[in-house]
């Protein structure tokens, strides 16, 4: 029989059965560390756990890629300083503990690299990597960060970072589960776009043992310990039946009697557009630009950018790609044009309220845009973040056609600009609903809180009559009007969009193939009666609840 | 004492993986080697972070220092390899 299985939120779909590894939290010096009794003593810990981090390093050096190789043997170096350890070793000569004594040592030259900037003040990072492996083995707690994998494994934390997440080796992470995190959170985007499945907000999670085995479901949510072999079995089924009946359709998204909705995929860098590329897809309906410029210290050049650019578009070849132009701010700050400090970031100066601010930035993008453009020949769209008002909608359609730019539209994920969406549309070309913003604009929810995770649900009858007034607008004034937030991939909820009238559905490409096989078993009636049953739902669940009832059952028994 | 004043050839100036590859060298003398600006205090060569901290540019001179045997022999490798843009060859 398996063991217990507990339930969260699943936040990228399929199953997978492995190991657990758990990604242990950051570490601090502890706040009541002693003084050293011994100066000596405590200097040869120092040093020995240093030299310990050099030979972890090394050790995962040899055994990386020829990428990541180079990138921890460099570390491994930082780490076996003879500055660093002289450093350390005089605060503890003048009375601090250990790990303290290695922070402060740490800090000391995280200053003087900052003070230097650019390209040296990137290696901050792995500094302070080094000096946290360190304090970790003084203080004899795991090491943080993702282990190094040996084999297929289910990767559990308390959060993942950004940078954690992207650094996975794909080829060994058979499914992430996280015990915060919300539907929303970048740990949830990215497993989707890897195409792992993702269980967020599950209970305890960090308490999973290592080693043990565990079956993770990202449709359902749950994750059970020790799995026995029926369960394992009707995974199996599952996988298989879903396999089969996804394979059976392809090409352009469309309803059973042939409505079009374009399926697109949501993209944020180089390797993203050339993996969604050679995909089933129509091109692309987000492509995310901010790559290009948050690891920057300086404005990227035009011709910098153009070089991105132009890398980005090729592997779509005459697919309409839209891009989203810059969307920094408080909580995204840039090094290059840093408005200050906010007490609100996500209600502050971001998205086109900062290149309004500072409209070189939004210039020498859509500069960079139309060269990419010119030279690839690519169906560029480019669309507005955070956009509320007809004038702003304007601001930024007279920007783009200045630029010579074919298309201008707008995200609409300020309820203001969904509810205005007839006078917003009609100063741009098309509309894009980023239903994550949108969600959290229209019920007051950070969505970066996993407490508020069901306040956040794009199901939320409130988030479904704000995308049907911005569909009205849509229908209104002849604009298309399409969803790019992580809405669009749920199969059920595609459904609903398609009856409120959203012309294009764009998402992790690996959630492309249910979509299109959800639309191909509904005519585009049936669509519409979906909706009417979700907007007359009373809750996120009973929506849910109602359009999975009616809907094909050979969609449903594979979800 | 042997003395020599070169060029940092590196496009990106000597971070990362140029300063890893120099630091490697420069440990491989088994000598005391030093690093620095023409009439600044130097750092000690075999030291990544000390390197790094130097923030020495493209295009900047640089002044080496060894002591002990074969110690002309020890700078002219560090000389050639500082005079290369190192981060133009990747591996």
């Amino acid at each position: 029989m398996s063991g217990d299985t507990r339930h969260g939120v699943g936040v990228s779909p399929g199953t997978a059965v492995g190991p657990v590894v758990q990604v242990a939290p950051p570490v601090r010096p502890p706040a009541d560390e002693p003084a050293p009794a011994d100066a000596g003593a405590a200097t040869d810990l120092v040093l020995e756990a240093l030299a310990a981090v050099a030979a972890d390093l090394d050790d995962r050096a040899a055994a990386a890629d020829e990428h990541a190789a180079p990138i921890l043997k460099a570390t491994a170096l930082i780490a076996r300083d003879k500055g660093l350890a002289k450093a350390a070793g005089k605060h503890v000569g003048a009375g601090l503990g250990p790990a303290h004594a290695i922070d402060a040592a740490v800090e000391e030259y995280a200053a003087q690299f900052e003070a230097l900037g650019g390209y040296f003040a990137e290696r901050v990072t792995d500094l302070r990597d080094v000096g946290a492996r360190a304090v970790a083995a003084v203080l004899g707690v795991p090491a943080p960060g993702v282990p190094a994998l040996t084999e297929p494994s289910v990767i559990v934390a308390l959060d993942l970072a950004p940078a954690e997440t992207a650094a996975l080796d794909r080829s060994r992470v058979v499914a992430i589960v996280t015990e915060a995190g919300g539907r929303t959170s970048h740990t949830a985007i990215l497993a989707a776009q890897m195409g792992i499945p993702a269980v967020v907000q599950l209970p305890d999670a960090t308490s999973l043992a290592v080693g043990t085995t565990v079956a993770v479901d990202g449709d359902g949510g749950s994750v059970t310990v020790d799995p026995d072999l029926e369960l394992l079995e009707a995974q199996r089924v599952r996988r298989e039946r879903r396999a089969a009946a996804l394979a059976g359709v392809s090409g352009p998204g469309a309803t059973r009697d042939g409505h079009a909705v374009a399926l697109l995929a949501n993209i944020g860098g180089v390797d993203d557009a050339v993996a969604a590329g050679a995909q089933d897809v129509e091109g692309v309906g987000l492509f995310r630009t901010e790559f290009v410029y948050l690891s920057a210290q300086t404005m990227p050049t035009v011709g910098e950018q153009a070089d991105v650019y132009r890398k980005v578009l090729e592997p779509f070849g005459d697919r309409r790609v839209v891009v989203r132009t810059l969307d920094a701010g408080a909580d995204k700050p840039l090094a290059f044009a840093n408005l200050g400090e906010e007490e609100n970031p996500a209600l502050g100066r971001r998205g086109l309220r900062l290149c309004q601010a500072l409209p070189t930035l939004i210039d020498s993008q859509l500069e960079a845009l139309a060269i990419a453009a010119r030279d690839t020949g690519a169906n560029v769209r480019v669309m507005a973040p955070m956009v509320a008002t007809a004038d702003e909608a304007a601001w930024f359609a007279s920007r783009v056609r200045a630029a010579g730019l074919p298309k201008a539209g707008v995200m609409i994920e300020v309820p203001a600009a969904a509810l205005r969406s007839r006078h917003v549309l009609a100063e741009v070309d098309f509309g894009s609903l980023g239903t994550n913003d949108l969600a959290q604009y229209t019920m007051a929810a950070d969505r970066m809180e996993g407490a508020l995770s069901d306040l956040l649900d794009p199901w939320q009858p409130a988030v479904l009559d704000v995308v049907a007034a911005a569909c009205a607008g849509g229908a209104e004034t002849g604009k298309p009007v399409g969803v790019c937030g992580e809405s669009a991939g749920d199969p059920l909820l595609a459904l609903v969009l398609a009856g409120l009238g959203v012309s294009s559905l764009s998402m992790a490409p690996s959630k492309v193939p249910a979509v299109r096989l959800a639309l191909s078993l509904h005519t585009l009636a049936e669509c519409r009666s979906l909706a009417e049953a979700a907007l007359s739902a009373r809750s996120a669940a009973d929506a849910r609840e109602a359009v999975r009832a009616a809907a094909s059952e050979e969609l449903t028994s594979i979800l | 004492m042997a003395q020599r004043t070169v060029t940092i050839a590196s496009s990106v100036g000597l971070h990362a993986r140029p300063a890893a590859l120099f630091v490697e060298a420069a440990q491989e003398t088994g000598l005391d080697v030093e690093i620095g600006r023409a009439g600044e205090d130097a750092v000690d060569a075999t030291s990544i972070l000390g390197v790094m901290a130097l923030g020495a540019k493209h295009g900047e001179e640089v002044v080496l220092t060894a002591d002990g045997e074969g110690a002309e022999a020890a700078l002219e490798t560090l000389v050639a390899l500082l005079s290369r843009d190192l981060d133009a060859e990747e591996g």
